[in-house]
Protein backbone atom coordinates (compact mmCIF):
# COMPACT_ATOMS: atom_id res chain seq x y z
CA UNK A 1 0.00 0.00 0.00
CA UNK A 2 1.16 3.47 -1.01
CA UNK A 3 0.51 6.03 1.37
CA UNK A 4 0.66 9.76 0.87
CA UNK A 5 0.10 11.99 4.40
CA UNK A 6 -0.57 15.74 3.66
CA UNK A 7 1.38 18.08 5.78
CA UNK A 8 0.63 21.53 7.11
CA UNK A 9 3.14 23.41 8.72
CA UNK A 10 1.60 25.15 11.14
CA UNK A 11 2.24 27.84 13.98
CA UNK A 12 2.48 26.27 17.36
CA UNK A 13 -0.47 26.00 19.59
CA UNK A 14 1.08 28.64 22.42
CA UNK A 15 2.03 31.39 19.54
CA UNK A 16 0.71 34.76 20.04
CA UNK A 17 -1.02 35.72 16.69
CA UNK A 18 -0.25 38.97 15.35
CA UNK A 19 -0.82 40.47 11.78
CA UNK A 20 1.89 43.24 9.66
CA UNK A 21 1.24 44.86 6.70
CA UNK A 22 -1.94 46.55 7.83
CA UNK A 23 -3.16 43.27 9.41
CA UNK A 24 -2.80 41.91 6.01
CA UNK A 25 -0.52 39.09 6.43
CA UNK A 26 0.39 36.85 9.04
CA UNK A 27 3.32 38.05 11.11
CA UNK A 28 5.60 34.74 11.37
CA UNK A 29 8.30 37.03 13.64
CA UNK A 30 9.09 34.47 16.86
CA UNK A 31 6.60 31.73 15.64
CA UNK A 32 7.58 28.69 16.00
CA UNK A 33 6.15 25.97 13.28
CA UNK A 34 5.21 22.39 13.71
CA UNK A 35 3.79 20.20 11.89
CA UNK A 36 -0.48 20.73 11.90
CA UNK A 37 -1.30 18.30 15.14
CA UNK A 38 -4.17 16.76 13.35
CA UNK A 39 -1.64 15.65 10.44
CA UNK A 40 0.61 14.79 13.49
CA UNK A 41 -2.00 11.90 14.01
CA UNK A 42 -2.40 11.09 10.44
CA UNK A 43 1.35 10.16 10.17
CA UNK A 44 1.14 8.13 13.84
CA UNK A 45 -1.38 6.12 11.54
CA UNK A 46 0.35 6.21 8.51
CA UNK A 47 3.75 4.32 10.71
CA UNK A 48 1.29 1.73 11.81
CA UNK A 49 0.46 0.83 8.80
CA UNK A 50 4.15 0.90 7.48
CA UNK A 51 5.51 -1.38 10.69
CA UNK A 52 2.33 -3.98 10.55
CA UNK A 53 1.16 -4.03 6.63
CA UNK A 54 4.41 -3.04 4.70
CA UNK A 55 3.15 0.32 3.55
CA UNK A 56 5.22 3.13 2.23
CA UNK A 57 4.74 6.64 3.63
CA UNK A 58 5.48 9.84 1.29
CA UNK A 59 4.52 13.15 2.91
CA UNK A 60 4.08 16.31 0.88
CA UNK A 61 3.55 20.35 1.68
CA UNK A 62 2.57 23.00 -0.28
CA UNK A 63 4.58 25.87 0.37
CA UNK A 64 8.34 27.36 0.53
CA UNK A 65 11.39 26.57 1.45
CA UNK A 66 10.32 27.69 4.99
CA UNK A 67 8.33 24.51 5.43
CA UNK A 68 11.54 22.11 4.75
CA UNK A 69 12.18 21.89 8.68
CA UNK A 70 8.71 20.42 9.13
CA UNK A 71 9.13 18.19 6.66
CA UNK A 72 12.46 17.20 8.03
CA UNK A 73 10.35 16.20 11.19
CA UNK A 74 8.34 13.99 9.34
CA UNK A 75 10.78 12.00 7.78
CA UNK A 76 12.53 12.01 11.45
CA UNK A 77 9.14 10.60 12.14
CA UNK A 78 9.46 7.59 10.52
CA UNK A 79 8.27 8.45 6.84
CA UNK A 80 10.46 7.36 3.61
CA UNK A 81 9.89 9.89 1.52
CA UNK A 82 9.05 14.20 1.39
CA UNK A 83 8.08 16.31 -1.45
CA UNK A 84 7.34 19.99 -1.26
CA UNK A 85 5.86 22.00 -4.16
CA UNK A 86 7.04 24.94 -4.65
CA UNK A 87 4.28 27.18 -4.62
CA UNK A 88 2.38 29.60 -1.81
CA UNK A 89 -0.18 27.39 -0.32
CA UNK A 90 -2.93 30.33 -1.68
CA UNK A 91 -6.15 28.97 -0.84
CA UNK A 92 -7.64 25.93 -0.08
CA UNK A 93 -8.74 24.99 -3.77
CA UNK A 94 -5.25 25.63 -4.89
CA UNK A 95 -3.62 23.96 -2.40
CA UNK A 96 -6.02 20.70 -3.32
CA UNK A 97 -5.22 21.27 -6.68
CA UNK A 98 -1.27 20.89 -6.46
CA UNK A 99 -1.84 17.83 -3.76
CA UNK A 100 -3.86 16.25 -6.85
CA UNK A 101 -1.03 16.70 -9.01
CA UNK A 102 0.95 14.77 -6.55
CA UNK A 103 -1.54 11.97 -5.69
CA UNK A 104 -2.12 11.38 -9.67
CA UNK A 105 1.76 11.19 -10.34
CA UNK A 106 2.19 9.09 -7.31
CA UNK A 107 -0.59 6.45 -7.46
CA UNK A 108 -1.32 6.45 -3.97
CA UNK A 109 -3.69 4.22 -2.23
CA UNK A 110 -4.27 5.90 0.54
CA UNK A 111 -3.97 9.41 1.29
CA UNK A 112 -4.42 10.72 4.90
CA UNK A 113 -4.70 14.86 5.42
CA UNK A 114 -5.88 16.43 8.84
CA UNK A 115 -9.38 17.18 8.85
CA UNK A 116 -8.16 20.84 9.36
CA UNK A 117 -4.85 23.01 9.85
CA UNK A 118 -4.78 25.05 13.22
CA UNK A 119 -3.93 28.57 11.36
CA UNK A 120 -6.91 28.95 8.66
CA UNK A 121 -9.14 26.41 9.72
CA UNK A 122 -10.58 25.70 6.71
CA UNK A 123 -10.84 22.38 6.11
CA UNK A 124 -11.83 22.02 3.04
CA UNK A 125 -8.41 20.83 1.27
CA UNK A 126 -8.43 16.81 2.32
CA UNK A 127 -12.77 16.75 0.88
CA UNK A 128 -11.70 18.89 -2.35
CA UNK A 129 -8.68 16.40 -2.66
CA UNK A 130 -10.62 13.66 -2.60
CA UNK A 131 -13.37 15.30 -5.33
CA UNK A 132 -10.46 16.47 -7.50
CA UNK A 133 -9.12 12.89 -7.76
CA UNK A 134 -12.02 10.60 -7.68
CA UNK A 135 -11.22 9.18 -4.91
CA UNK A 136 -13.50 7.86 -1.82
CA UNK A 137 -13.38 10.52 1.24
CA UNK A 138 -13.98 10.45 4.78
CA UNK A 139 -13.92 13.10 7.34
CA UNK A 140 -13.18 13.61 10.75
CA UNK A 141 -11.83 10.29 10.83
CA UNK A 142 -10.89 8.29 14.45
CA UNK A 143 -10.36 4.77 13.12
CA UNK A 144 -9.03 3.34 9.86
CA UNK A 145 -8.29 -0.07 9.02
CA UNK A 146 -7.40 -1.66 5.62
CA UNK A 147 -7.62 -4.61 4.20
CA UNK A 148 -6.55 -5.42 0.58
CA UNK A 149 -8.47 -2.78 -1.14
CA UNK A 150 -11.38 -2.51 1.65
CA UNK A 151 -11.27 -0.14 4.20
CA UNK A 152 -13.15 0.33 7.67
CA UNK A 153 -13.28 3.71 8.76
CA UNK A 154 -14.80 5.38 11.95
CA UNK A 155 -16.37 9.19 11.45
CA UNK A 156 -16.81 10.99 14.82
CA UNK A 157 -20.40 12.90 13.99
CA UNK A 158 -21.91 14.74 16.30
CA UNK A 159 -22.65 13.32 19.39
CA UNK A 160 -21.09 9.82 18.74
CA UNK A 161 -19.43 7.94 16.33
CA UNK A 162 -20.69 6.10 12.90
CA UNK A 163 -18.21 3.08 11.11
CA UNK A 164 -18.16 3.02 7.02
CA UNK A 165 -16.67 0.72 4.75
CA UNK A 166 -15.78 1.84 1.72
CA UNK A 167 -12.40 1.26 -0.95
CA UNK A 168 -9.55 2.62 -1.96
CA UNK A 169 -8.16 4.95 -3.30
CA UNK A 170 -9.34 6.92 -0.15
CA UNK A 171 -8.82 10.34 1.30
CA UNK A 172 -9.60 10.98 5.36
CA UNK A 173 -10.07 13.86 6.85
CA UNK A 174 -7.90 12.62 10.33
CA UNK A 175 -7.66 13.77 13.73
CA UNK A 176 -7.12 12.91 17.25
CA UNK A 177 -8.45 9.43 17.70
CA UNK A 178 -7.08 7.67 14.60
CA UNK A 179 -4.32 7.52 17.01
CA UNK A 180 -4.36 8.55 20.65
CA UNK A 181 -2.02 11.04 22.17
CA UNK A 182 0.16 8.76 23.91
CA UNK A 183 0.89 7.01 20.40
CA UNK A 184 2.30 10.03 18.86
CA UNK A 185 6.50 10.14 18.50
CA UNK A 186 8.85 12.05 19.45
CA UNK A 187 12.08 11.63 16.91
CA UNK A 188 14.98 10.25 18.51
CA UNK A 189 18.50 10.98 17.61
CA UNK A 190 18.71 7.70 15.09
CA UNK A 191 15.54 9.49 13.25
CA UNK A 192 16.86 13.00 12.98
CA UNK A 193 20.08 11.72 11.23
CA UNK A 194 18.35 9.53 8.99
CA UNK A 195 16.33 12.14 8.33
CA UNK A 196 19.33 14.04 6.88
CA UNK A 197 19.75 11.47 4.29
CA UNK A 198 16.09 10.91 2.83
CA UNK A 199 15.15 12.04 -0.07
CA UNK A 200 13.18 15.44 -0.29
CA UNK A 201 11.84 16.51 -3.53
CA UNK A 202 11.03 19.56 -4.67
CA UNK A 203 8.27 19.61 -7.13
CA UNK A 204 7.21 23.13 -9.01
CA UNK A 205 3.97 23.89 -8.66
CA UNK A 206 0.41 23.06 -11.50
CA UNK A 207 -0.89 26.44 -12.69
CA UNK A 208 -3.96 26.73 -10.80
CA UNK A 209 -7.02 29.57 -9.66
CA UNK A 210 -8.20 30.49 -6.44
CA UNK A 211 -11.26 30.68 -5.52
CA UNK A 212 -10.89 33.10 -1.85
CA UNK A 213 -8.87 35.48 -0.85
CA UNK A 214 -7.82 37.04 3.17
CA UNK A 215 -7.84 40.41 2.29
CA UNK A 216 -7.84 41.02 6.23
CA UNK A 217 -7.00 40.05 9.55
CA UNK A 218 -8.49 41.45 12.84
CA UNK A 219 -7.98 40.13 16.83
CA UNK A 220 -11.24 39.80 19.02
CA UNK A 221 -11.81 42.86 21.60
CA UNK A 222 -10.25 42.25 24.70
CA UNK A 223 -12.94 40.95 26.97
CA UNK A 224 -14.31 43.24 30.02
CA UNK A 225 -13.87 42.06 33.64
CA UNK A 226 -14.76 39.60 35.17
CA UNK A 227 -17.38 39.60 37.88
CA UNK A 228 -16.25 37.88 41.02
CA UNK A 229 -19.09 35.70 42.85
CA UNK A 230 -18.55 34.94 46.56
CA UNK A 231 -18.92 30.95 46.80
CA UNK A 232 -20.86 31.88 49.95
CA UNK A 233 -23.46 33.68 47.69
CA UNK A 234 -23.69 32.03 44.41
CA UNK A 235 -27.44 33.11 44.64
CA UNK A 236 -25.66 36.16 42.77
CA UNK A 237 -24.59 34.31 40.14
CA UNK A 238 -28.04 32.44 39.13
CA UNK A 239 -29.27 35.64 39.20
CA UNK A 240 -26.64 37.44 36.98
CA UNK A 241 -27.29 34.09 34.95
CA UNK A 242 -31.31 34.92 34.93
CA UNK A 243 -31.20 38.47 34.27
CA UNK A 244 -27.85 40.26 33.39
CA UNK A 245 -26.18 37.40 30.86
CA UNK A 246 -29.95 36.08 30.20
CA UNK A 247 -28.31 32.80 29.42
CA UNK A 248 -30.62 30.60 31.79
CA UNK B 1 -31.81 33.27 -8.69
CA UNK B 2 -31.57 32.41 -5.11
CA UNK B 3 -29.77 31.65 -2.26
CA UNK B 4 -29.82 28.20 -0.98
CA UNK B 5 -30.34 26.61 1.80
CA UNK B 6 -29.34 23.40 3.76
CA UNK B 7 -31.95 22.69 6.07
CA UNK B 8 -30.50 19.43 8.41
CA UNK B 9 -33.15 17.52 10.19
CA UNK B 10 -33.55 14.73 12.49
CA UNK B 11 -36.18 12.36 12.53
CA UNK B 12 -38.53 14.03 10.51
CA UNK B 13 -37.72 17.18 13.04
CA UNK B 14 -35.65 20.33 11.83
CA UNK B 15 -32.83 20.86 14.24
CA UNK B 16 -32.41 24.46 15.46
CA UNK B 17 -29.22 24.81 13.32
CA UNK B 18 -31.76 24.77 10.48
CA UNK B 19 -33.35 27.94 11.77
CA UNK B 20 -30.14 29.34 12.20
CA UNK B 21 -29.08 28.93 8.72
CA UNK B 22 -32.35 29.76 7.33
CA UNK B 23 -32.06 32.83 9.35
CA UNK B 24 -28.93 34.05 7.56
CA UNK B 25 -29.69 32.54 4.24
CA UNK B 26 -32.79 35.44 4.61
CA UNK B 27 -30.94 38.08 5.41
CA UNK B 28 -27.79 37.55 2.63
CA UNK B 29 -30.94 37.11 0.34
CA UNK B 30 -32.17 40.40 1.20
CA UNK B 31 -28.68 42.02 0.57
CA UNK B 32 -29.10 40.19 -3.25
CA UNK B 33 -32.48 41.16 -3.69
CA UNK B 34 -33.60 37.55 -3.67
CA UNK B 35 -35.23 34.69 -2.30
CA UNK B 36 -34.35 31.84 -0.13
CA UNK B 37 -35.10 28.40 -1.42
CA UNK B 38 -34.21 25.70 1.49
CA UNK B 39 -33.43 21.83 0.89
CA UNK B 40 -34.62 18.95 3.04
CA UNK B 41 -34.03 15.44 3.02
CA UNK B 42 -35.79 14.37 6.14
CA UNK B 43 -38.54 17.36 6.88
CA UNK B 44 -41.85 15.96 5.46
CA UNK B 45 -43.28 19.72 5.58
CA UNK B 46 -41.88 23.18 5.65
CA UNK B 47 -43.46 23.56 9.36
CA UNK B 48 -41.07 26.14 10.94
CA UNK B 49 -38.58 27.63 7.91
CA UNK B 50 -41.26 29.73 7.01
CA UNK B 51 -41.09 31.89 10.28
CA UNK B 52 -37.39 32.43 9.18
CA UNK B 53 -37.94 33.77 5.91
CA UNK B 54 -37.86 30.56 3.24
CA UNK B 55 -39.92 31.18 0.44
CA UNK B 56 -39.59 27.39 -0.92
CA UNK B 57 -39.16 24.36 0.59
CA UNK B 58 -37.18 21.30 -1.81
CA UNK B 59 -38.06 18.19 -0.43
CA UNK B 60 -36.12 14.77 -1.29
CA UNK B 61 -38.02 11.91 -0.95
CA UNK B 62 -35.57 9.38 -1.70
CA UNK B 63 -35.34 6.18 -0.04
CA UNK B 64 -31.40 6.17 -0.83
CA UNK B 65 -31.06 9.59 1.10
CA UNK B 66 -32.84 8.70 4.67
CA UNK B 67 -29.51 8.28 5.78
CA UNK B 68 -26.58 10.72 5.49
CA UNK B 69 -24.25 9.91 2.63
CA UNK B 70 -21.68 13.40 2.12
CA UNK B 71 -21.18 12.34 -1.58
CA UNK B 72 -25.33 12.14 -2.14
CA UNK B 73 -26.01 14.53 -0.58
CA UNK B 74 -23.49 16.94 -1.91
CA UNK B 75 -24.37 15.56 -5.63
CA UNK B 76 -28.19 16.72 -4.43
CA UNK B 77 -27.58 19.89 -3.29
CA UNK B 78 -25.57 20.57 -6.73
CA UNK B 79 -28.27 19.43 -8.92
CA UNK B 80 -30.83 21.58 -6.39
CA UNK B 81 -28.28 24.66 -6.84
CA UNK B 82 -28.46 24.44 -10.41
CA UNK B 83 -31.84 23.82 -11.16
CA UNK B 84 -32.97 27.02 -8.66
CA UNK B 85 -29.64 29.25 -10.32
CA UNK B 86 -28.46 29.35 -6.53
CA UNK B 87 -25.53 32.08 -6.71
CA UNK B 88 -24.85 31.52 -2.54
CA UNK B 89 -25.70 28.53 -0.77
CA UNK B 90 -25.53 28.39 3.08
CA UNK B 91 -24.77 25.44 5.37
CA UNK B 92 -24.44 24.96 9.21
CA UNK B 93 -20.74 23.73 10.57
CA UNK B 94 -22.31 20.45 11.52
CA UNK B 95 -19.83 17.84 11.16
CA UNK B 96 -21.98 16.52 8.50
CA UNK B 97 -22.47 19.81 6.92
CA UNK B 98 -18.58 20.05 6.95
CA UNK B 99 -18.00 17.06 5.64
CA UNK B 100 -19.95 17.42 2.24
CA UNK B 101 -19.19 21.45 1.67
CA UNK B 102 -15.70 20.94 0.16
CA UNK B 103 -17.12 17.76 -2.52
CA UNK B 104 -20.27 20.66 -3.40
CA UNK B 105 -17.45 23.41 -3.76
CA UNK B 106 -15.70 20.88 -6.47
CA UNK B 107 -18.38 19.96 -8.08
CA UNK B 108 -19.71 23.43 -8.41
CA UNK B 109 -16.30 25.00 -8.87
CA UNK B 110 -17.49 27.01 -6.05
CA UNK B 111 -15.54 29.37 -3.33
CA UNK B 112 -16.33 27.66 0.00
CA UNK B 113 -15.53 30.13 3.35
CA UNK B 114 -15.70 28.01 6.76
CA UNK B 115 -16.75 29.54 10.29
CA UNK B 116 -18.48 32.64 8.68
CA UNK B 117 -19.56 34.69 11.94
CA UNK B 118 -22.05 37.84 10.38
CA UNK B 119 -23.77 38.83 7.29
CA UNK B 120 -21.73 39.50 4.45
CA UNK B 121 -19.92 42.69 4.53
CA UNK B 122 -20.17 43.64 0.69
CA UNK B 123 -21.51 41.62 -2.08
CA UNK B 124 -19.57 42.75 -4.99
CA UNK B 125 -17.02 41.01 -4.08
CA UNK B 126 -18.59 39.26 -1.37
CA UNK B 127 -16.59 39.45 1.63
CA UNK B 128 -17.60 37.19 4.68
CA UNK B 129 -16.03 37.44 8.28
CA UNK B 130 -14.70 33.97 9.83
CA UNK B 131 -12.44 32.62 12.40
CA UNK B 132 -9.13 31.91 12.29
CA UNK B 133 -5.99 30.63 13.86
CA UNK B 134 -9.28 29.02 16.20
CA UNK B 135 -10.32 32.07 17.54
CA UNK B 136 -7.69 33.63 18.20
CA UNK B 137 -8.37 36.17 15.23
CA UNK B 138 -11.45 36.72 12.21
CA UNK B 139 -10.51 36.66 9.12
CA UNK B 140 -11.98 38.89 6.20
CA UNK B 141 -12.61 36.73 3.01
CA UNK B 142 -13.13 37.66 -0.59
CA UNK B 143 -14.78 34.96 -2.96
CA UNK B 144 -14.51 35.71 -5.88
CA UNK B 145 -16.33 32.31 -7.98
CA UNK B 146 -19.91 32.60 -9.64
CA UNK B 147 -21.04 30.62 -6.83
CA UNK B 148 -20.43 30.98 -3.25
CA UNK B 149 -20.79 28.49 -0.36
CA UNK B 150 -20.80 29.96 3.22
CA UNK B 151 -20.66 27.57 6.42
CA UNK B 152 -22.34 29.38 9.26
CA UNK B 153 -20.85 28.57 12.53
CA UNK B 154 -23.05 27.75 15.14
CA UNK B 155 -24.75 30.43 17.54
CA UNK B 156 -22.21 33.09 15.44
CA UNK B 157 -25.72 34.87 13.88
CA UNK B 158 -28.73 33.44 15.75
CA UNK B 159 -33.06 32.94 14.69
CA UNK B 160 -34.35 36.28 13.01
CA UNK B 161 -38.16 35.86 13.01
CA UNK B 162 -39.54 36.61 8.91
CA UNK B 163 -42.80 35.71 8.01
CA UNK B 164 -42.49 33.98 4.83
CA UNK B 165 -45.04 32.18 3.12
CA UNK B 166 -43.60 28.76 1.79
CA UNK B 167 -44.23 27.30 -1.26
CA UNK B 168 -43.42 22.95 -1.08
CA UNK B 169 -42.05 21.18 -4.17
CA UNK B 170 -40.77 17.58 -4.48
CA UNK B 171 -37.36 16.88 -5.25
CA UNK B 172 -35.66 14.01 -7.08
CA UNK B 173 -32.11 14.50 -8.22
CA UNK B 174 -30.46 11.63 -10.34
CA UNK B 175 -27.70 9.75 -8.05
CA UNK B 176 -25.08 7.48 -9.78
CA UNK B 177 -23.50 4.36 -8.10
CA UNK B 178 -20.76 6.78 -7.27
CA UNK B 179 -22.48 8.40 -5.08
CA UNK B 180 -23.09 5.61 -2.51
CA UNK B 181 -19.21 4.17 -2.58
CA UNK B 182 -19.04 4.71 1.21
CA UNK B 183 -21.47 3.59 3.41
CA UNK B 184 -22.55 3.35 7.18
CA UNK B 185 -22.52 0.00 8.90
CA UNK B 186 -23.29 1.38 11.79
CA UNK B 187 -24.35 4.46 14.34
CA UNK B 188 -22.89 4.29 17.84
CA UNK B 189 -24.87 7.30 19.19
CA UNK B 190 -26.19 8.14 22.66
CA UNK B 191 -30.13 8.97 21.45
CA UNK B 192 -30.83 11.39 24.92
CA UNK B 193 -27.43 12.79 25.36
CA UNK B 194 -27.22 16.50 24.42
CA UNK B 195 -24.20 17.18 22.10
CA UNK B 196 -21.62 19.55 22.43
CA UNK B 197 -22.69 20.71 18.83
CA UNK B 198 -25.86 21.16 19.66
CA UNK B 199 -25.65 22.48 23.25
CA UNK B 200 -26.82 25.72 24.29
CA UNK B 201 -25.26 25.15 27.89
CA UNK B 202 -21.91 23.18 27.58
CA UNK B 203 -20.55 22.10 31.51
CA UNK B 204 -16.83 21.25 31.38
CA UNK B 205 -14.04 19.61 33.90
CA UNK B 206 -10.41 20.15 34.34
CA UNK B 207 -7.96 18.12 35.57
CA UNK B 208 -9.04 19.85 38.94
CA UNK B 209 -11.28 17.55 39.19
CA UNK B 210 -8.94 14.83 40.78
CA UNK B 211 -10.45 12.04 38.98
CA UNK B 212 -13.54 10.35 36.61
CA UNK B 213 -15.07 9.45 39.67
CA UNK B 214 -15.74 12.86 40.70
CA UNK B 215 -17.63 13.87 37.41
CA UNK B 216 -21.64 12.65 38.97
CA UNK B 217 -21.65 16.31 40.06
CA UNK B 218 -21.12 18.01 36.59
CA UNK B 219 -22.97 15.49 34.76
CA UNK B 220 -26.08 16.68 37.71
CA UNK B 221 -25.31 20.15 37.00
CA UNK B 222 -25.45 19.40 33.27
CA UNK B 223 -28.81 17.82 33.67
CA UNK B 224 -29.93 20.60 35.36
CA UNK B 225 -28.98 22.83 33.31
CA UNK B 226 -30.28 20.77 29.44
CA UNK B 227 -26.55 20.94 29.15
CA UNK B 228 -23.95 19.03 27.52
CA UNK B 229 -20.59 17.73 29.51
CA UNK B 230 -17.29 18.73 28.21
CA UNK B 231 -13.11 18.19 29.42
CA UNK B 232 -10.17 19.75 29.37
CA UNK B 233 -7.79 17.57 26.58
CA UNK B 234 -5.61 16.14 29.51
CA UNK B 235 -8.48 14.67 30.91
CA UNK B 236 -9.51 12.78 27.86
CA UNK B 237 -5.71 11.49 27.17
CA UNK B 238 -5.74 10.27 30.69
CA UNK B 239 -9.15 8.80 29.98
CA UNK B 240 -11.72 10.20 32.31
CA UNK B 241 -13.64 10.59 30.26
CA UNK B 242 -14.33 9.59 26.42
CA UNK B 243 -12.27 12.04 23.32
CA UNK B 244 -15.53 12.86 22.20
CA UNK B 245 -15.49 15.13 24.80
CA UNK B 246 -12.35 16.85 24.49
CA UNK B 247 -12.71 20.55 23.50
CA UNK B 248 -9.98 23.22 22.54
CA UNK B 249 -7.69 23.84 19.85
CA UNK B 250 -7.23 20.63 18.93
CA UNK B 251 -10.54 19.01 20.01
CA UNK B 252 -14.17 20.12 19.63
CA UNK B 253 -14.48 23.44 19.19
CA UNK B 254 -17.54 25.08 21.59
CA UNK B 255 -19.68 28.52 21.21
CA UNK B 256 -22.41 27.76 23.28
CA UNK B 257 -24.58 30.56 25.06
CA UNK B 258 -23.38 29.50 28.10
CA UNK B 259 -19.83 27.82 28.87
CA UNK B 260 -18.98 26.55 33.04
CA UNK B 261 -15.10 25.94 33.22
CA UNK B 262 -14.61 23.59 36.27
CA UNK B 263 -11.14 23.00 37.27
CA UNK B 264 -9.87 24.03 33.88
CA UNK B 265 -7.02 26.27 34.20
CA UNK B 266 -7.44 27.87 30.94
CA UNK B 267 -4.30 27.69 29.08
CA UNK B 268 -4.57 29.25 25.39
CA UNK B 269 -5.50 26.01 23.25
CA UNK B 270 -8.04 25.93 26.10
CA UNK B 271 -9.51 28.92 25.33
CA UNK B 272 -8.69 29.50 21.75
CA UNK B 273 -11.39 26.88 21.56
CA UNK B 274 -14.21 27.66 23.79
CA UNK B 275 -13.65 31.33 23.17
CA UNK B 276 -16.33 31.79 20.91
CA UNK B 277 -19.14 30.97 23.56
CA UNK B 278 -21.32 34.39 24.53
CA UNK B 279 -20.96 33.85 28.65
CA UNK B 280 -18.49 31.93 30.21
CA UNK B 281 -18.19 31.10 34.36
CA UNK B 282 -14.98 29.56 35.65
CA UNK B 283 -14.89 28.21 39.20
CA UNK B 284 -11.06 27.61 40.21
CA UNK B 285 -9.89 27.50 43.46
CA UNK B 286 -6.76 29.27 41.96
CA UNK B 287 -7.48 32.55 41.89
CA UNK B 288 -4.39 33.52 39.50
CA UNK B 289 -5.58 30.94 37.06
CA UNK B 290 -5.60 32.33 33.32
CA UNK B 291 -9.01 31.59 33.16
CA UNK B 292 -10.04 34.59 34.99
CA UNK B 293 -9.00 36.64 32.87
CA UNK B 294 -11.08 35.46 29.73
CA UNK B 295 -14.40 34.53 31.91
CA UNK B 296 -17.98 36.63 32.34
CA UNK B 297 -18.18 35.27 35.91
CA UNK B 298 -16.44 33.36 38.08
CA UNK B 299 -15.91 31.75 41.42
CA UNK B 300 -13.42 30.66 43.30
CA UNK B 301 -13.24 28.24 45.44
CA UNK B 302 -13.18 24.72 45.90
CA UNK B 303 -15.30 23.06 43.05
CA UNK B 304 -16.30 20.11 45.41
CA UNK B 305 -18.03 22.49 47.84
CA UNK B 306 -19.34 24.85 44.99
CA UNK B 307 -20.68 22.50 41.88
CA UNK B 308 -23.43 20.84 44.54
CA UNK B 309 -24.85 23.61 46.21
CA UNK B 310 -24.70 25.63 42.74
CA UNK B 311 -26.93 22.98 41.44
CA UNK B 312 -28.91 23.12 43.82
CA UNK B 313 -29.59 26.83 43.84
CA UNK B 314 -30.18 26.14 39.68
CA UNK B 315 -32.86 23.28 41.19
CA UNK B 316 -34.68 26.45 43.01
CA UNK B 317 -34.61 28.65 40.26
CA UNK B 318 -35.66 26.06 37.46
CA UNK B 319 -38.80 25.26 40.14
CA UNK B 320 -39.71 28.69 40.70
CA UNK B 321 -39.22 29.60 37.11
CA UNK B 322 -40.99 26.58 35.47
C1 LIG C 1 -0.26 21.02 20.94
C2 LIG C 1 -1.16 21.20 22.12
C3 LIG C 1 -2.53 21.24 21.92
C4 LIG C 1 -3.40 21.38 23.00
N1 LIG C 1 -4.75 21.41 22.78
C5 LIG C 1 -5.59 21.51 23.84
C6 LIG C 1 -7.01 21.52 23.67
O1 LIG C 1 -7.52 21.42 22.54
N2 LIG C 1 -7.78 21.60 24.75
C7 LIG C 1 -7.28 21.68 26.01
O2 LIG C 1 -8.07 21.74 26.97
N3 LIG C 1 -5.96 21.68 26.21
C8 LIG C 1 -5.11 21.58 25.16
N4 LIG C 1 -3.76 21.54 25.38
C9 LIG C 1 -3.28 21.41 26.77
C10 LIG C 1 -3.21 22.71 27.50
O3 LIG C 1 -1.96 23.33 27.26
C11 LIG C 1 -3.36 22.48 29.02
O4 LIG C 1 -2.36 21.59 29.43
C12 LIG C 1 -4.71 21.91 29.42
O5 LIG C 1 -5.77 22.65 28.85
C13 LIG C 1 -4.82 21.95 30.92
O6 LIG C 1 -5.97 21.24 31.31
P1 LIG C 1 -6.66 21.58 32.69
O7 LIG C 1 -7.01 22.99 32.73
O8 LIG C 1 -7.73 20.58 32.88
O9 LIG C 1 -5.52 21.19 33.74
P2 LIG C 1 -4.56 22.13 34.63
O10 LIG C 1 -3.85 23.13 33.80
O11 LIG C 1 -3.78 21.20 35.45
O12 LIG C 1 -5.57 22.91 35.50
C14 LIG C 1 -6.32 22.37 36.54
C15 LIG C 1 -6.98 23.52 37.26
O13 LIG C 1 -7.84 23.02 38.27
C16 LIG C 1 -7.76 23.87 39.39
N5 LIG C 1 -8.16 23.09 40.57
C17 LIG C 1 -7.49 22.11 41.21
N6 LIG C 1 -8.21 21.65 42.24
C18 LIG C 1 -9.35 22.34 42.26
C19 LIG C 1 -10.50 22.33 43.10
N7 LIG C 1 -10.63 21.49 44.12
N8 LIG C 1 -11.50 23.20 42.83
C20 LIG C 1 -11.41 24.08 41.80
N9 LIG C 1 -10.35 24.12 40.98
C21 LIG C 1 -9.34 23.25 41.20
C22 LIG C 1 -6.32 24.32 39.44
O14 LIG C 1 -6.23 25.57 40.12
C23 LIG C 1 -5.98 24.46 37.96
O15 LIG C 1 -6.21 25.78 37.50
C24 LIG C 1 -2.89 21.45 24.32
C25 LIG C 1 -1.49 21.44 24.49
C26 LIG C 1 -0.64 21.32 23.43
C27 LIG C 1 0.85 21.32 23.67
Amino acid sequence: MKILVCISHVPDTTSKINFSEGDTKFDTAGVQFVINPNDEFGLTRAMWFKEKQGASVDVVNVGGAETEPTLRKALAIGADNAIRVNTPATDGIYVAKQLAKVAQDGGYDLIIAGRESIDYNGGMVPGMLAELIGANFVNTCIGLEVEGTEATVIREIDGGKETLKTSLPLVVGAQKGIVQESDLRIPNMRGIMQARKKPLNVVEGVEAGTHSKAVKFEKPQPKGDIKLIDPDNLDELVNLLHNEAKVI
Amino acid sequence: MSVLVYTESEEGKFKKTAFEVASYAKGVADMLGTEVTAVSFGAQSAGDLGNYGVSKLLKVNDEKLQKFNAKAYADALKQAAQKEGAKVIVLSQSANAKYLAPILAVQLEAGYASNVVALPEGTEPLQVKRTAFTNKAFSFTTMSTDVKIIGLSKNAFGLKESQTETTEEDFSPSLTEGDFAVNVVSVDKAADKVTIADAEIVVSGGRGMKGPENWGMLEELAETLGAATACSKPVSDMGWRPHSEHVGQTGKPVAANLYIAVGISGAIQHLAGVSASKTKVVINNDPEAPFFKAADYGVVGDAFEIVPKLTEKLKEFKANNA
